[in-house]
């Protein structure tokens, strides 16, 4: 090894604690890289692979009743390449020993073959056989929740009518990746269950013999999915079609693309911020490393070494740093990655099977990018060792220059004792570095605070969900649109407190050319249960003959504002396209809708006083007793229970709270830890002669940590404040990236995230101070009394 | 070698406990017997003093003279409590010195030595006032930083930061923060040793008023013989021993010197 290489490890060797001090924050920015790069490429490869080889479709229809042969002309759309009709029935769902209600969709299998598209992945079991008709197949995360095998019974009700089937088999579906309920909120997996069975069973329970109600189809390449929707709503608007669907705006899908978004969003935000502040870290520490080898630099230039040998040996040293920072950033992230993957599979996404694949191509990004940041912040120092001329170089440097310090001009030092004049002088002197300390501290916090912030977020979002808009325990629909006498039934039953009717109707609602495929909800103009929200969450009266609408989905995706016309096709009927007026705008942070006084929507679908279904408040304790009653009325279709829908969810999101706060820790505790050591260590550097002299003249060992630490103290105490607004705009910042008509998180930061964010800082001060107390302790005394700087 | 190996001999009283030293005599303010000190560097065992028997007098202006490597700077730092001696006992007034904790050590720094260095040692954050008031600050009965300033002829140049300063005034500065605390001794190590001949003298100088003014037995360090010219007693080291104590019958006075 060549001598100057040998000095680089020593050198290396010798400062070691802030070499490591800096590659765990490069590793904090690797390992988050790593994990959102490795986790994205991951999903999107499974799910490429799931899509292709189970034919998941490239466009979706429901509709009321077509006649099998309307099939032929649908294949007959230019560009389709094949059709598959089926039977979709909504039905109830019996699990022995399971007493809440369950809802789940029924769909049908071809008889005698495999899908064409859509085909299922079986966990267990097998098909269906076609000549038996009680044979089914149910879906993974349903038969998982109710721990059920090939062999065990369940129980639907279709169409009013009981039918006991057995499972064969459990199986996974390219359609139910995601799986939620339809006017759920969130994924329940045991209240709610995706099943397949044969057609000819599921036709005659349905009373769908040689009809379909529902189609998929995929495409030739290249063609244009709207000119083939446009077509498909053309044909179908006579069989009661309500609009045909991209796979892009597939429910499951699209869920799947918001988190894959979210991912690349990650990737991007969080390795800046940590590997900014290891540039940092890198400029104050080779800075000060060449000012401390000024002399052997213009000795190594006297023998004859170029600027450029002088240069790459430094470059070098940074490398090194890199290096070992993306070791272990990869390492770490790939560790992140897999357990990401392994939260999202068990808790969000049934794909078959996760490749987990950590790509050559993300570890060069994280190199090249790291290397990049580091090298820029030290470019600065590098070019001063080159630019040296050695006979500076072996001169002593000049002093630095101190000053009062603002606070003292103004009249105020004959409040400071002299060490806190120190202090106080050496933060204004280098105020830039004081700057970047403090704001690298205060990343910390923010990081800290982002890490947390989601459950925070949920909790509110769920709070205002269901505890300000929808309020009711029970949302019943029923089989079809009803005469609201049918509420009048409802309120008898014993046990219901009160009955509020909704009517709901698809439709898509268009301004200008802009438009969005959704729900039009007739509601109670001043419901106790079922409220919409203002700006303010206050409940608000909606008013007669116009719609209001969720300020995102005129915002952002309609792009109306009150006053303006909307055009609304309704999707059920005979399809009227009607003219309505936007009479206001209501807050809501998961779905977008557009809600109706229910009399002004019956009027403008030209009909009676008619509900779709009716939102329940319940008697306390009486909820097994309805749930019981109404599952026996073969005319209520659906259930959904508020409390037991929120219990699962947040039983479903433990997991990824927990991953994500300790992520969180892990790095925050890096970053704060990473700053806060190495400016502690260089201001021991910087300072040691000084505060040893000060020994000397009989200062105790408290009393110069006092200069020292105090300084980091105070650095710390301004972070953490700093901190507070770098989570705050970091959260903000997440919360335009995540906006979707999924869901939209509130910017909403509990006072324990503060006290989280600000706890990390003040740990990792202390660590740090506790290290460099220690050292304090072993300052040489005799040498100082002797050696020039 | 640092001050911990001092607190390794905790059992030993502390300097702060009153024990009677056997052979007490009037005006004496140091008194070191059989002083040894070894310094292992890796394999090689570096003897810096090898039986050092010494008596140091309130009021007298010392000059330990010798090369470099003679052990004139291991003696003073073990007089000042930075250091601890292998072996033999070292006396100030009636404190044991040897076998004191660090807490000890630094409470004696603080209240009774002045410590003066050959690249002074200033705070570059500190104006020289404040750089004197950084140790009255501390200290039992001091003089106000002005004060101790002005005995050293600046006066004028309160408040100024070290880097506005000469050498020889950063030098002054660092004998007025030495002095201001009143210590009993002044020790200096090479304090002309960074100037050039004309400002050394007017910093020796100012340590030979201090001296006259204040009283206080000052301790200089120097390998330059002719300063010991000045001296009240030249004590000549050589490898660690010292090799003889000479007391000058006529001093001159710093003015006169030049080397």
């Amino acid at each position: 090894m060549r001598a100057l290489d040998l000095k680089l490890f020593r050198d290396l060797w010798a400062m070691r604690g802030q070499v490591l001090a800096i590659a765990a924050v490069i590793m904090g920015g690797v390992a988050t890289l790593v994990m959102s790069l490795s986790t994205y490429d991951s999903l999107v490869i499974t799910r490429d692979r799931f899509y292709r080889d189970y034919r998941f479709a490239d466009a979706f229809v429901n509709l009321k009743r077509a006649p099998e042969s309307v099939a032929a002309r649908l294949a007959a759309i230019p560009g389709v390449e094949r059709v598959e009709t089926r039977v979709r029935a909504g039905v109830k769902l019996e699990v022995a020993g399971f007493t809440d209600p369950i809802t789940g969709l029924l769909f049908s299998l071809p008889d005698g073959t495999e899908p064409l598209l859509n085909t299922l992945h079986f966990k267990r079991g097998r098909w269906v056989q076609p000549d038996n008709a009680d044979e089914v197949v149910v879906s993974d995360t349903f038969a998982d929740a109710h721990r059920l095998n090939p062999g065990d019974q369940l129980t639907a009700i279709i169409n009013g009518k009981r039918k006991p089937l057995t499972i064969v088999g459990v199986a996974v579906s390219p359609e139910y990746v995601y799986q939620i309920a339809p006017g759920s909120m969130f994924p329940d997996f045991k209240r709610y269950g995706v099943l397949w069975m044969g057609r000819n069973a599921l036709g005659a329970a349905y009373g769908m013999q040689g009809a379909f109600n529902n189609a998929t189809l995929s495409l030739t390449p290249g063609t244009p999915v709207q000119d083939v929707i446009d077509h498909i709503d053309a044909l179908l608007g006579t069989y009661g079609g309500t609009g045909a669907y991209a796979r892009k705006n597939q429910f499951s899908n699209r869920f799947i693309s918001e988190e894959l978004n979210q991912l690349q969003i990650m990737a991007t935000i969080f390795p800046t911020i940590f590997l900014g502040v290891a540039a940092f870290l890198l400029n104050v520490v080779v800075g000060r490393l060449v000012a401390l080898q000024r002399e052997q630099i213009a000795i190594l230039k006297a023998f004859g070494y170029s600027g450029t040998a002088i240069g790459w040996h430094y470059v070098k040293l940074v490398m090194l740093v890199v290096l070992l920072g993306v070791a272990g950033g990869v390492a770490l992230g790939a560790w992140f990655g897999q357990g990401l993957s392994n939260v999202y599979m068990e808790t969000t996404f049934r794909f078959p099977y996760l490749d987990y694949r950590l790509e050559a191509r993300v570890m060069l990004i994280a190199l090249a990018v790291s290397a990049v940041a580091a090298l820029s912040g030290t470019l600065f120092a590098v070019h001063r060792a080159i630019r040296l001329p050695p006979a500076e170089g072996m001169r002593a440097e000049t002093p630095m220059i101190y000053r009062a310090t603002v606070f003292e001009r103004i009249g105020l030092q004959r409040w400071l004792a002299q060490p806190s004049r120190m202090i106080l002088r050496h933060i204004e002197r280098r105020p830039v570095k004081s700057l970047l300390t403090v704001f690298g501290i205060a990343c910390a916090c923010g990081l800290m605070m982002v890490g947390n912030y989601q459950k925070g977020a949920i909790d509110f979002m769920v709070d205002v969900q269901f505890r300000q808009a929808s309020r009711e325990d029970l949302a019943v629909t029923f089989i079809e649109p009803t005469s609201s006498r049918a509420l009048h039934e409802l309120q008898a039953l014993p046990g219901i407190r009160h009955v509020e009717g909704f009517r709901d109707v698809p439709a898509i609602l268009r301004f200008q050319h802009y438009s969005y495929r959704s729900a039009v909800y007739g509601i109670q103009p001043a419901g106790e249960l079922h409220r919409s929200l203002n700006a303010a969450l206050k409940p608000i009266r909606v008013p007669p003959d116009g719609v209001v609408l969720t300020d995102h989905l005129a915002r952002e995706i309609l792009h109306v504002k009150p006053g303006d016309m909307l055009t609304v096709e309704i999707l059920e009927g005979n399809r009227p396209v009607r003219q309505v007026p936007v009479l206001g705008i209501t807050q809501q942070y998961l779905g977008v809708s557009a809600y109706m006084q229910q009399d002004s929507l019956n009027a403008l679908l030209r009909e009676g006083n008619v509900v779709s279904g009716a939102y329940l408040g319940l008697d306390p304790g009486t909820e097994s007793a309805v749930y019981a009653e109404l599952h026996e009325r073969p005319r209520v279709l659906g259930m959904i229970a508020n409390a037991a829908a929120v219990r699962s969810f947040y039983d479903t999101i433990g997991e990824f709270v927990l991953f994500y706060n300790m992520v969180a820790t892990l790095l925050a505790g890096s970053i704060g830890f990473g700053v806060v050591y190495n400016s502690a260590r260089l201001a021991l550097s910087e300072r040691g002669r000084e505060l040893a002299s000060l020994r000397v003249l009989g200062f105790t060992h408290g009393e110069i940590a006092y200069i020292l630490l105090g300084e980091l103290a105070l650095l710390t105490l301004i972070a953490i404040p700093l901190g507070f607004l770098v989570g705050v705009g970091l959260c903000g910042i997440l919360v335009l990236a995540f906006k979707n008509d999924l869901y939209r998180l509130p910017l909403i930061i509990e006072p324990s995230n503060y006290a989280l964010g600000a706890t990390v800082v003040v740990v990792s001060a202390l660590v740090s101070g506790l290290l460099v107390w220690h050292r304090l302790g072993r300052l040489d005394l005799v040498a100082v009394l002797k050696t020039r700087e | 070698m640092d001050e911990a190996s001092g607190c390794a001999a905790g059992a030993v009283p502390a300097a702060s406990d009153r024990v009677q030293e056997p052979a007490a005599a009037a005006g004496r303010v140091f008194s070191a017997r059989g002083l040894t000190k070894v310094y292992r560097m890796g394999e090689l065992e570096v003897r810096a003093l090898r039986g050092i028997d010494l008596e140091l007098a309130a009021g007298e202006l010392v000059v330990l003279l010798g090369p470099s490597g003679s052990g004139k700077s291991t003696l003073l730092n073990i007089l000042g409590g930075l250091d601890a001696p292998t072996s033999g006992e070292v006396w100030y007034l009636d404190h044991k010195l040897t076998g004191a904790t660090e807490d000890d050590l630094t409470r004696f720094r603080r209240e009774h030595v002045g410590f003066v260095f050959q690249f002074y040692n200033l705070i570059p954050s500190l104006t020289a006032r404040e750089n004197v008031a950084a140790v009255t600050e501390i200290a039992e009965s001091p003089m106000r930083p002005e004060e101790a300033l002005a005995m050293v002829g600046l006066g004028e140049r309160l408040d100024h930061f070290p880097a506005q300063l000469s050498g020889g005034e950063q030098q002054r500065v660092a004998i007025a923060r030495a002095i201001a605390k009143n210590p009993a001794v002044l020790l200096c190590d090479e304090p002309t040793g960074a100037l050039d001949s004309q400002t050394g003298v007017v910093v020796l100088e100012a340590l030979e008023k201090v001296n006259q003014t204040l009283g206080t037995l000052t301790v200089l360090i120097t390998h330059n013989a002719g300063i010991a010219a000045m001296a009240n007693r030249v004590i000549r080291l050589s490898d660690g021993h010292i090799v003889d104590i000479r007391a000058n019958a006529t001093r001159k006075a710093a003015r006169e010197l030049s080397w």
